[in-house]
């Protein structure tokens, strides 16, 4: 009986051992995760485009993160993107809807100087301020903040907004994949 | 004989020097017309600062530095600036870059030249700036402008040791030999200067051992000053500055360290040379020594001016019929140039002519089979097939993790590589698009940034506009309640009717007051676009609308501005935004919550 | 579509002048094993070549990679090789077809073709063969046979013999399985001891030609020392502890393949580590492993599953043995 008992006491005392190390460590190393926000918002392009019908990135990724919608409404991210945010979601690649917006080249919004009346308006709707002047003066892109949202087309009165690829530079020139080395059966066959 | 060390790795390819090195350097014709890049070292290109038509004398100013590692241009010879535009540019990727098109009037017209004779009393500072005035650029390659490498920041002062690179190890090439040979002097001199600068306790002198007659001539020349020079054996890369540092002193210095931190410097023999020109003569860095080689009838070194046209150089040496491309720099290290129109760059130590028969292509490349011996070429013990394998899979993380950006990109494994992979191109592709997707993270951050100052901007505008409109209610309410009284007295029959005129009254400045500028410009414009102008407003109108529902809703007052006034200064707005940045994205929150709603 | 090289010189070497060296380094051993165990060595030899070729082809073909280059690369031929010197010279020709199939199309094209293949194929297809048809491949012909070239050919295709030849001289076990069943029987170490030298004589030949090989520089040293100083730690003190009932040192190192193993087998670039310190430690596991499986396992020899169970390390050994990279302390993992 009462070695019965001292095992049951051996064991309880293990475990409350065992338990309080257990609880210690969870305290002493806790890791101080980004919350799921913050980690999907890293991952979004951050255009600013609300094209994922989400008046930006930063309600997206909530949406996303509370589950509300789908991986693949960011264009801007393009297909690149939809795997980040699939691998850190840990769900399936979903390619984009076929009638949704796809993505397309980055460019910048450029200002037509001359042609602009000054009404300010695509000041209100560029997201990310990139647009100066003032009422009735002239106004004009930051080309280095402008996100390429296309957001201050749509407002213009006077059509004088234009998206424009950004010209390759030796800033931005890349050097290109090496030619991959396999090669298929049939151009094989004809060399 | 002091004490050698060694770096791991490196190859033994066929040195092929001899063709060129057997004759003395030649000066280069003047060319009738010169393109020079704006863009002649690392960081930005030089401004110009000669106009169309400006005529200009040799070695005179005609692009000034833009920024810490740009370097300043200077006229090459003296003429006419004939065109400031887009060139075709010794760069791997083709594309234009901006040159001044300078029509030499053959007269060679110096400007008046200024030395700085008393360098010896001059600080190093002093020299710096005279260098940096000069256009002085490390001519090994990097062209990594000099005046930066003899700022002492950060470093040992005063520096252990100084080392001249003077191993020229690439095959092909022979500019630093011939250098060496023929004017030793010169190169002292300039070594003076820069030990004088630098502060250095010793210099040692480099050279590969197989150049026997310029270790002799530094030799001879070197003994007045009291420098060392060292031969080191032959073996590619031992021109790399951290491999010579690595074999002179022992110091291994990892990528990412400035060599001065352990108390070295290292310059190209090329390098002090220019300075020496340039601190006892005036003479900025406008020619430079060339290696024209390869497959061409008289292989030879000349002196050029920056800023000749390439094929004009070329011409000198007789290409073979059978050529197909220049390489500019070694056959190990160099790139293929796409345009012979560019002119000379600061950094073109050599032109290798490329045929069939003297480089034949190699074979298509197979699959790598872990032979490793591109891990025992490599000179900065990497494992270049592991690499490989994560470049080609794009995997950049791990390529990073495997210390991608300690290869120096010298060409060994690619050389040694029985599978003929194009080991370098893999290195550059993953670099280059890690580069990228740091540019574009770093854009991405700075659009969230600027998105959520902006959200914070609006809701604090909106909090001030209800505030002050809360006040002039407020204030017209009393005023009217006054007149009211007054009026009451005058005229109390008309009171309805003035009273709706009032009211009416008030309701249009308020309007004016809500949307005060867009009505005020819409004057002139088709009724589409007015329909246009005014649907956005009412989706603004619309959005703000359910945004303040949305804060009325959570009882959440709106972030109180932190400084209402310096708005415009960026520095405060930077400052505003981290610091406001909590309240912003909660702002954010509650809009999209709202905006979920009513928006389809 | 030329791959573009911005390095615009190269070695001479080649994937192929380096498989035909290796070959070549071959030849000392094959014609002594010929000169040992006869012709039928060299008719293995064929077998395999034409089988690991037209497997080979095959493979290709049905991944869409084009054929001839790949198969220049005599890659297959030094698979067929060493599976070829590995299997009894008098085995059937079905047993060096099946073990060579094996090894080209599991072992080595099903994991991608040359370069991707974590296992070496030769090894593959022998440990196949070893689980499959012990009793065949414990079945040496006895050194020097009495046979000649057309007897053994007839053996080889057909399992026949003709009239009046001895049928003991082609079911004598190896050496390494004599030592062992007699062992297990109690027999005395000292009368087990095989009579002849020839495959002592066999193995100098492979000597020579890692030798040849290792001053090309086309192996390194590490990988093959380090499996004969694994084999030895074992072999030596056990031996000297009790000399009747372990073998010695030097019949471990001549018998069995052992230095066939250490020049060619072990030596093979895809599958083994590629740092310096990797090579060492592979060497040493498949050395160790051998021993163990040898003396203590339930098959004659070991090399092939020592070989195996080492491939699988290699990914580990690899990342963890990388070496400090230049200036900086230590290789970051
Ligand atoms: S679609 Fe536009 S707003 Fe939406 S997440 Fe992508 S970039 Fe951001
Ligand atoms: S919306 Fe068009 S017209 Fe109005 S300020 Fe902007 S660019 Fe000028
Ligand atoms: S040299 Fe070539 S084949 Fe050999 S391991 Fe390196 S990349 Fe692979
Ligand atoms: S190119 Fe890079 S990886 Fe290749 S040998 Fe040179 S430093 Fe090493």
């Amino acid at each position: 009986m009462s070695q019965l008992l001292i095992a049951v006491a051996l064991m309880l005392l293990l475990a409350l051992l065992l338990g309080a190390i257990l609880g210690y460590a969870s305290v002493r190393f806790r890791v101080k995760a980004d919350p799921l926000v913050d980690k999907i918002d890293a991952i979004l392009p951050q255009t600013q485009c609300g094209q994922c019908s989400h008046p930006g990135c930063r309600p997206y990724a909530e949406a996303l993160a509370a589950g509300s919608d789908d991986i693949n409404k960011c264009p801007p991210g393009g297909e690149d993107g939809i795997r980040k945010l699939a691998e850190l979601l840990g769900v399936e690649f979903k390619p984009f809807g076929a009638d949704a917006p796809q993505p397309k080249a980055k460019a910048v919004a450029l200002i037509d100087e001359a042609t602009c009346i000054g009404c300010t308006l695509c000041i209100q709707a560029c997201p990310v301020d990139a647009i100066l002047g003032a009422a009735k003066q002239m106004h004009t892109v930051i080309a280095s903040e402008c996100t390429g949202c296309e957001l201050c087309l749509a407002p213009c009165p006077v059509d004088c907004i234009r998206m424009i690829p950004p010209g390759s530079e030796l800033t931005n020139w890349k050097w290109r994949y090496p030619t991959i080395p396999i090669r298929n059966v049939s151009s094989g066959a004809t060399r | 004989m002091m004490p050698l060390f060694d770096f791991p790795g490196g190859i033994h390819p066929p040195e092929n020097k001899a063709q060129s090195s057997a004759t003395p350097i030649r000066q280069a014709p003047l060319p009738p017309q010169l393109h020079v890049a704006l863009r002649q070292s690392m960081g930005n290109a030089a401004r110009p600062c000669v106009a169309i038509g400006d005529r200009v004398a040799k070695g005179q100013l005609i692009a000034s530095a833009d920024g810490r590692l740009s370097a300043a241009v200077h006229a090459p010879t003296s003429g006419v600036v004939s065109a400031i535009a887009p060139q075709p540019f010794a760069h791997p990727s083709g594309l234009p870059e901006l040159a001044i098109t300078l029509d030499s009037d053959g007269e060679e017209r110096w400007i008046e030249r200024q030395p700085l004779h008393d360098w010896q009393q001059r600080s190093g500072a002093k020299i710096r700036d005279f260098l940096a005035q000069m256009g002085i650029v490390g001519l090994g390659g990097a062209v990594f402008p000099s005046h930066l490498k003899l700022g002492l920041k950060l470093g040992v002062s005063p520096l252990e040791t100084l080392v001249i690179n003077g191993a020229e190890c690439e095959p092909y090439i022979s500019c630093d030999d011939r250098l060496m040979r023929e004017r030793a002097d010169a190169i002292c001199d300039g070594i003076a200067v820069t030990r004088h600068a630098l502060q250095a306790r010793q210099v040692l002198i480099g050279i590969e051992d197989n150049k026997p007659q310029a270790i002799a001539a530094m030799q001879a020349a070197a003994a007045a000053h009291g420098f060392g020079v060292v031969a080191v054996p032959t073996k590619y890369p031992s021109g790399g500055a951290k491999q010579l540092i690595r074999i002179l002193t022992g110091k291994a210095i990892p990528h990412g360290v400035r060599a001065t931190e352990h108390g070295v410097q290292c310059f190209n023999v090329a390098t002090v040379y220019a300075i020496g020109r340039a601190v006892l003569h005036g003479e900025p860095l406008i020619s430079r020594i060339v290696t024209l080689t390869g497959a061409v009838e008289a292989a030879a070194n000349v002196e050029a001016l920056i800023g000749t046209p390439l094929d004009q150089l070329l011409a000198l040496v007789r290409p073979h019929r059978d050529s197909h491309e220049v390489v500019m720099g070694g056959p190990l290290m160099g790139f293929t140039l796409p345009d012979l129109a560019a002119g000379l760059t600061k950094a073109g130590n050599c032109l290798l002519v490329k045929s069939p028969a003297l480089f034949p292509p190699r074979p298509p490349a197979q699959a790598c089979i872990r032979c490793g011996d591109c891990a025992s070429a490599c000179p900065v013990s990497l494992q270049p097939m592991d690499l490989f394998w994560f470049a080609k899979a794009k995997n950049f993380d791990k390529a990073q993790q495997w210390q991608l950006f300690d290869c120096i990109e010298c060409g060994a494994c690619s050389y040694v590589c029985p599978s003929q992979i194009p080991l370098v191109d893999y290195y550059r592709f993953a670099k280059s698009e890690i580069w990228a997707a740091e540019r574009d993270k770093n854009a991405a951050n700075l659009a969230r940034q600027r998105h959520e100052f902006r959200q914070f901007r609006l809701q604090r505008d909106k909090a001030e506009k209800a505030q002050r409109l809360a006040d002039k209610a407020a204030q017209a309410a009393a005023r009217q309640a006054a007149s009211h009284s007054a009026a009451a007295n005058v005229a109390p029959a008309s009171d309805p009717k003035q009273a709706a005129i009032a009211a009416a009254m008030a309701r249009a400045a308020a309007q004016r007051e809500a949307a005060p500028l867009p009505e005020q410009h819409s004057s002139g414009l088709n009724d589409a676009k007015q329909a246009a102008i005014a649907a956005a407003m009412a989706r603004a109108a619309a959005r703000k609308a359910a945004a303040d529902e949305a804060k009325a809703a959570s009882g959440q007052p709106p972030a109180p501005p932190p400084s209402s006034s310096g708005l415009d200064d960026a520095k405060q707005a930077a400052i505003a935004a981290a610091m406001a940045r909590a309240a912003a994205r909660k702002a954010a929150a509650d809009q999209a919550r709202a905006n979920q709603q009513p928006d389809p | 579509m030329t791959a573009i090289h911005s390095t615009h010189i190269a070695k001479p070497a080649t994937v192929s002048t380096v498989m035909l060296k290796v070959l070549a380094a071959l030849l000392p051993g094959i014609a002594l094993s010929v000169y040992c165990h006869g012709v039928g060595v060299l008719l293995q030899l064929l077998l395999a070549s034409l089988t690991a070729l037209a497997a080979e082809a095959a493979m290709l073909r049905l991944r869409g990679v084009a054929v001839l280059p790949a198969l220049k690369d005599l890659s297959a031929i030094v698979t067929a090789w060493l599976l070829a010197l590995s299997l009894p010279p008098l085995g059937g020709w079905w047993m060096i077809v099946v073990a060579t199939l094996f090894a080209i199309i599991v072992a080595k094209q099903l994991y991608g073709g040359l370069g991707n293949n974590p296992f070496n194929p030769a090894m593959a297809g022998f440990a196949l063969m070893v689980v499959s048809f012990p009793a065949q491949m414990a079945q040496w012909g006895s050194p020097q046979l009495p046979l000649d070239a057309a007897a053994q050919w007839q053996w080889i295709f057909l399992h026949t013999l003709p009239a009046g030849s001895v049928p003991d001289a082609i079911s004598s076990a190896t050496p390494l399985d004599v030592l062992k069943t007699g062992l297990r029987q109690g027999q005395a170490l000292a009368g087990l001891l095989p009579q002849s030298s020839a495959q002592g004589l066999i193995a100098l030949g492979w000597l020579a030609g890692g030798l040849w090989l290792w001053q090309q520089k086309l192996i390194p040293w590490q990988t093959p020392l380090a499996m004969l100083a694994g084999l030895l730690a074992l072999a030596l003190p056990l031996w000297l502890w009790q000399p009747a009932q372990y073998a010695s040192p030097l019949l471990h190192l001549l018998q069995g393949g052992t230095l066939l193993a250490a020049a060619f087998i072990v030596t093979d670039p895809v599958s083994g580590a590629s740092t310096p310190r990797g090579r060492l430690i592979f060497g040493f596991g498949v050395g160790l492993l051998t021993y163990v499986i040898r003396v203590f396992g339930n098959f004659p020899d070991g090399i092939a599953f020592a070989v195996l169970l080492m491939n699988m390390t290699v990914p580990l050994l690899d990342q963890y043995t990388r070496p400090a990279v230049f200036g900086h302390r230590k290789g970051r993992s």
